[in-house]
């Protein structure tokens, strides 16, 4: 694979590319660009961060789980192309400088790097935008005092990246969902790539072979997203961020929920389809999916069909699709908002869900009409919960309701118990996240991030 | 001066711009070779056979290593000998080296030390404290006691009576900078770049594996990427492997372990079990305590025993215990060894007499800061200090690692209890420089706490399901090694003869800004401006026989050592130069980049250069050693500490009561760093501690599966602090005093001291649990969302549901 891009301003042709190879492995080994750093190798503690702009802008990614295809036609910085071209500093470098930003130093140009992304694109939530940098010496009080105060500052020319034209690379790089459906039917035993934040750590962690892959990320006509009065569409390859922003008005607490899903590097990368296609019973998507009614897209050559997301979940690792049929879309009925999303996880930010509890309740006239409630963790599988739907439809909205539904947990699920949390915890949140379902619905305060000092 | 003045990091313009150079990014000859190990599977047993033949015959493999194939010590232990490089057979935990694959690159390494193929007899591992009890599996003969009057008949004879026993769970460092090690052979020697906070035992370890003399090993550290007490010890496996290789295949060998990895195989903070019985009158006074101390060390011994003794020294933290009694067993699983780690056993120490504390209010009803306060050491008044006793001769093995916190001490009687009454800890010290009461008053009005606590009473009555808490606790934390000899340290001073400065000292820079203080210490002994002194990295070459860089001791030590080497200088330049112009040695100024004698100035440069010229010696070494303490680790009894450091925070949390889910929502601090060196650096450290010791205490949790295996060995699993775990509101301030003793322009050490402020979050959040109902909510720790939601149902009495 022949993949063209720039670095740090300067083209990059690389030829005979080994297609798992990680930006970050590339920038230290073979060009001695060590400013980068290692920290964790999948994507959790943003040492590695760099800037990559594209048609949608610039955006902070992790290299450690960014394979070198993925870059083709696009323009990389990395914290040497941070500094001006007569090495002045960058605002943000001089602010964590002068505001002690950093101490050991190692996880500083990821940091660095995050706040080159976030004040390119004008953002100022901080603490969002450096969720997914991790600095063990600092307390992160110093660092965001550094980020605050460049907000005003003008971004420094040197990093106003542009992409670059270039042709299609390889068949393994489709530019487009037929060229996809085609090379996959023909490549069926094929590891498709999305975004590369879970078969990232194929290659990094359990040190695998990949042979061959198809990245998907060139198809740009999986990246729709089309709003209509009837339903909401997203292709499988809109980013998180890109989803996070299209829900902020439809359900805003859906877009609160994937504000805290992963990071702002990871969610650059991480996609939709992705998120679904893997199966894994703790993605946060399917469960507010299913509770929205959503149909998945699935095709195969060119053959298109659609399933209701729950069934597409047959078992654990199991789902229901074919060799060489590929995730195209998600699509929901546009609705009146009704779904709140509870995300339990032992860090508020960046972490995987103990429990993801998404509910979705219809009152009318004071009587439940319509129920969807789906669970992460809480199965091998997300999730409806049946049971407890059963008993709250057509019975009064109420807290005797809210009780006598809690009792129906226990049939629909028998969690597990592991690292993130036990059995009996797992099945207590999920009734307590009815419980607050309907406190809040009756306007009293139940979220903890909403509390102040 | 530049002493006192909050200048940044020497190091963060090349932070900022990622020049700072770090282990893995030293460029490295041609033909580099790559490391890795292969683990073992079980956490107990024997191996029975292992085939390596798919290891060697893998992509890229140059050679493979097992414990038989080396030359000579098999060993990476800093204490008794007991933890070899590669597995002499015995398999101790899962993730314990086995063997070592040499590659030419790090992927191929890592990919082919998965393909051994090993059998094991494999037996059931110690994993609990009952099961480490049951099989008597524990270090040293038995456990240690240190005690203090009678605390049996003053608990029997008190008003009121809190017991219980509770979980407080340990740490995994998470420097941002896994462990890294490059081993360069040069005819015959050894340089090892080390990611180390002690290059001496490195030095040490690497000579001992190579069957050579600590002077054909030289080891570098110019920085570490993190360090927290994770690379006391922990880096000797990847130093030795790297020598090792490196002189069986003559090329340059770098290891550096995957995150993953180094999770896996490295120790971590020891997990302590802690069982209190105390005895209060009614006006909170507390008569008596008894505690039971069950320190997890692991497998090895490392620094276990000095990490379980600083333990038990932190068990009265602020407090003047009447009576008491403090039992330590340390015992021995199959797990990773536990480790050093900020602070070093005091933080579970004072987390056992904090919780003590906690208890005995609610039981009382009195305001926990108000029964903390009755229960103060007296203020600070001068005591005569006792010069410590002529220190006996004895006769040490020079191949002993005696740099090593976990070296052998000298034996020594076996302990009776010290009387009570005086000032003085449970160990028999006098405390001298107690500020708290002070620090207290003025923490306590600067956070609001009172009108806040009232205004969280009445939210709790007005919210049904968040609730808030607050709480405040104090810390006093001992300052020196408690092994008395390490409290050494050297230095090496240049003075060029264009006035420029070259700094060396033992200390090594782990993010800390010990390198920055210790140049503006330099810069005020000479007058001169910070940027004409070049700090250095770390090298055994330079300075040797160094410990360390631990215990919160780095600045105390080597800027004392500087501080002499400098003045050594400057005594002979001004000697000379006031020889030169007939004037007093002591009249001789030095000042603003300028020496002064009488009316003659000169720059520091110019005088550099006729001293120079005068053929006088512009080079010199320093050397300080802290003087009064002395300490009987085996009695339980002497002066350990040279002096104390204090801090106090104030945190207020809130709670989710039908998760338990739970953030902190503000903190006040108010740190005593004596006269502050360098007030930026050390808010960074206090900031940073605090949110380290939060972390500790709430989501930071080591769960291993009932195998002994490690499910938390990623920061998928593992959460430290992110960024909006902060506190929302965080005032921190320095506590504007001097120390009391002689040390380095009268500063104190900060490196470990403000780690423990974060207890104050775990008590707020017990304060916020206690809101729920009417039991003492007796969280362990950490308090994760899931602990705070048993809490809940456990003061709700209730166990079966909220």
């Amino acid at each position: 694979m022949n993949i063209t891009f720039l670095l740090n301003g300067e083209t990059v042709a690389l030829k005979d590319v080994d297609p798992t190879a990680t930006l970050l492995d590339w920038l230290r080994d073979d060009c001695g660009l060590t400013g980068t750093k290692e920290g964790c190798n999948e994507g959790d503690c943003g040492a590695c961060t760099v800037m990559v702009t594209d048609e949608d802008g610039a955006r902070a990614l992790n290299s450690c789980i960014l394979f070198l295809p993925q870059l083709h036609g696009k323009a990389v910085r990395t914290v040497e192309g941070a500094t001006g071209p007569n090495g002045e500093m960058h605002p943000a470098q001089q602010a964590m400088v002068d505001f002690h930003g950093s101490q050991c130093g190692f996880c500083t140009p990821g940091f660095v790097m995050s706040m080159v992304a976030s004040h390119a694109n004008g953002a100022t939530d901080h603490d969002t935008q450096l969720a997914g940098n991790l600095c063990r010496c600092t307390g992160y009080a110093p660092i965001v005092r550094a980020a605050e105060s460049v907000e005003d500052q003008p971004v420094p020319v040197w990093v106003r990246d542009a992409p670059i034209a270039t042709e299609a690379a390889s068949p393994n790089l489709p530019e487009s969902s037929d060229e996809l459906a085609a090379i996959y039917e023909r490549h069926p035993s094929a590891t498709l790539i999305a975004g590369a934040t879970d078969v990232g750590l194929w290659v990094t962690k359990q040190l695998r072979e990949l042979d061959p892959v198809i990245f998907l990320n060139r198809c740009d006509d999986l990246k729709e997203i089309l709003v209509t009065d009837d339903e909401v569409h997203f292709g499988a390859m809109v980013d998180m961020n890109r989803m996070s922003e299209a829900l902020t008005e439809l359900h805003p607490s859906y877009a609160e929920m994937i504000r805290r899903y992963a990071s702002v590097q990871v969610r650059h990368a991480a996609t939709i389809g992705g998120n679904i296609a893997n199966g894994s019973p703790i993605g946060d998507n399917p469960p507010a999916l299913i509770a929205l009614g959503a149909t998945l897209h699935l095709r195969k050559g060119n053959t298109r069909r659609s399933v209701v997301l729950e069934d597409f979940f047959i078992d654990y690792g199991k789902q229901d699709r074919a060799l060489g049929e590929f995730v195209e879309a998600v699509s929901f009925p546009r609705q009146a908002d009704r779904l709140k999303c509870y995300k339990l996880s032992k860090r508020f930010d960046q972490d995987i869900s103990a429990v993801c509890g998404c509910f979705n309740v219809v009152v009318e006239n004071g009587t439940v009409t319509q129920a969807r409630i789906a669970f992460g963790g809480m199965a091998g599988i997300p999730k409806r919960a049946g049971t407890v739907e059963a008993e709250l439809v057509d019975q009064p909205w109420s807290q005797k309701t809210i009780e006598k539904a809690k009792l129906a947990f226990d049939k629909d699920f028998t969690p597990m118990t592991d690292m993130r949390a036990s059995a009996s915890y797992r099945l207590d949140s999920a009734k307590a996240m009815l419980e607050r379902y309907f406190r809040e619905d009756h306007g009293e305060l139940t979220n903890v991030l909403e509390v102040s000092a | 001066m530049s002493v006192a003045s909050p200048m940044p990091h020497d190091a963060a313009p090349l932070h900022v711009t990622g020049t700072a150079r770090y282990v893995d990014d030293i460029p490295t000859p041609k033909g580099t070779l790559h490391l890795a190990f292969g683990l073992s599977s079980i956490p107990k047993g024997r191996i029975t056979s292992m085939d390596l033949t798919d290891v060697k015959a893998a992509d890229g493999v140059v050679m493979v290593l097992a414990a038989d194939d080396l030359p000579f010590a098999n060993d990476v232990s800093p204490s008794i000998h007991d933890e070899p490089l590669l597995s002499d057979g015995v398999i101790n935990y899962i993730g314990q080296p086995i063997f070592l694959v040499v590659a030419s690159s790090h992927q191929a390494a890592r990919k082919a030390a998965r393909l051994g193929n090993v059998h094991y007899a494999e037996e059931t591992p110690i994993l609990t404290v009952e099961e480490a009890l049951a099989a008597d599996s524990r270090f040293e003969e038995g456990p240690r006691i240190y005690a203090k009057g009678d605390a049996e008949t003053a608990i029997a004879n008190a008003h009121c009576l809190v017991e219980d026993t509770f979980e407080i769970g340990g740490q995994e460092h998470f420097y941002l900078e896994g462990q890294a090690a490059l081993a360069l052979p040069n005819e015959g020697d050894m340089l090892v770049h080390s990611s180390t906070q002690h290059p001496t035992e490195i030095q040490h370890k690497v000579a001992d594996a190579l069957g050579v003399p600590m002077n054909a090993v030289r080891v570098e550290t110019r920085r570490m990427g993190g360090g927290f007490g994770g690379k006391e010890s922990q880096g000797n496996a990847l130093a030795v492997a790297c020598a090792v290789a490196a002189k069986a295949t003559g090329k340059a060998c770098k290891m550096r372990y995957d995150r993953d990895d180094d999770m896996i195989i490295t120790g971590k903070r020891h997990a302590f079990r802690i069982s209190y019985r105390a005895g209060f009158d009614k006006d909170g006074h507390i008569q008596g305590v008894l505690f039971l101390h069950y320190a997890m060390c692991g497998w090895a011994q490392d620094l276990s025993l000095p990490v379980a003794d600083r333990a038990m020294l932190h068990s009265d933290n602020a407090y003047l215990l009447p009576h008491a009694r403090i039992e330590s067993h340390r015992l021995k699983t199959n797990t990773q060894s536990a480790t050093a780690f900020r602070g070093f056993g005091g933080p579970q120490g004072m987390v056992g007499i904090e919780r003590v504390m906690d208890h005995a209010a609610f039981e009382l009803g009195i305001d926990p800061v108000e029964l903390r306060r009755r229960n103060y050491y007296e203020p600070a008044h001068r005591t005569e200090d006792r010069e410590p006793d002529e220190e006996p001769l004895n006769h040490p093995d020079p191949h002993e690692d005696l740099t090593s916190r976990g070296a052998v001490e000298t034996g020594a009687n076996p302990t009776r209890p010290l009387p009570s009454g005086g000032n003085t800890t449970p160990y028999g010290m006098e405390v001298s420089d107690f500020v708290l009461h002070e620090m207290t008053d003025a923490l306590l009005k600067s956070s609001d706490y009172f009108a806040r606590k009232a205004a969280i009473a009445k939210w709790n009555a007005e919210n049904n399901v968040i609730k808030k808490g607050i709480a405040f606790s104090p810390v006093k934390f001992g300052i020196s090694f408690t092994l008395t000899h390490l409290n050494q340290a050297g230095a090496l001073v240049h003075v060029y003869q264009d006035g420029s400065v070259h700094l060396n000292h033992g200390g090594t820079e782990m993010g800390q800004g010990l390198f920055q203080k210790v140049a503006q210490v330099a810069a005020s002994r000479f007058g001169i401006p910070l940027e004409m002194v070049k700090i250095t990295a770390t090298d055994t070459a330079k300075v040797p026989n160094t410990s360390a860089t631990a215990a919160s001791s780095g600045s105390d030590l080597n800027g004392m050592a500087v501080k002499a080497a400098c003045d050594t200088i400057r005594d002979r330049m001004a000697i000379y130069l006031a020889e030169r112009h007939q004037a007093d040695p002591t009249s001789v100024i030095f000042a603003d980049g300028h020496v002064e004698i009488g009316k003659n100035r000169y720059s520091f440069a110019e005088a550099a250069a006729m001293v120079y010229q005068g053929r006088v010696s512009l080079s010199a070494t320093g050397y300080y050693k802290t003087p009064k303490i002395e300490w009987d680790r085996i009695k339980g009894q002497g002066r350990p500490f040279y002096y104390f450091a204090y801090g106090a925070a104030v945190t207020e949390v809130a709670i989710d009561t039908l998760t338990g889910e739970n953030r902190i929502l503000r903190t006040d601090i108010l740190h005593d760093a004596g006269a502050s060196l360098n007030p930026a650096i050390d808010i960074g450290q206090v900031e940073g501690g605090y949110v380290q010791g939060a972390g500790w205490l709430t989501t930071e949790e080591l769960v291993w599966d009932d195998r002994g295996n490690l499910r938390t060995h990623a920061p998928s699993t593992y959460k430290i602090p992110a960024c909006s775990d902060r506190p929302d509101i965080f005032n921190v301030a320095l506590w504007n005093g001097k120390n009391r003793e002689e040390t380095i322009y009268r500063s104190k050490a900060v490196g470990e001291p403000p780690f423990m402020l974060g207890i104050s979050a775990w008590l707020a959040l017990s304060n916020a649990v206690g809101a729920c109902g009417d039991k003492y909510p007796a969280l362990n720790a950490p308090a994760t969302a899931e602990e705070v939601w048993r809490g809940i149902k456990f003061t709700r009495g209730n166990p079966d549901g909220i």
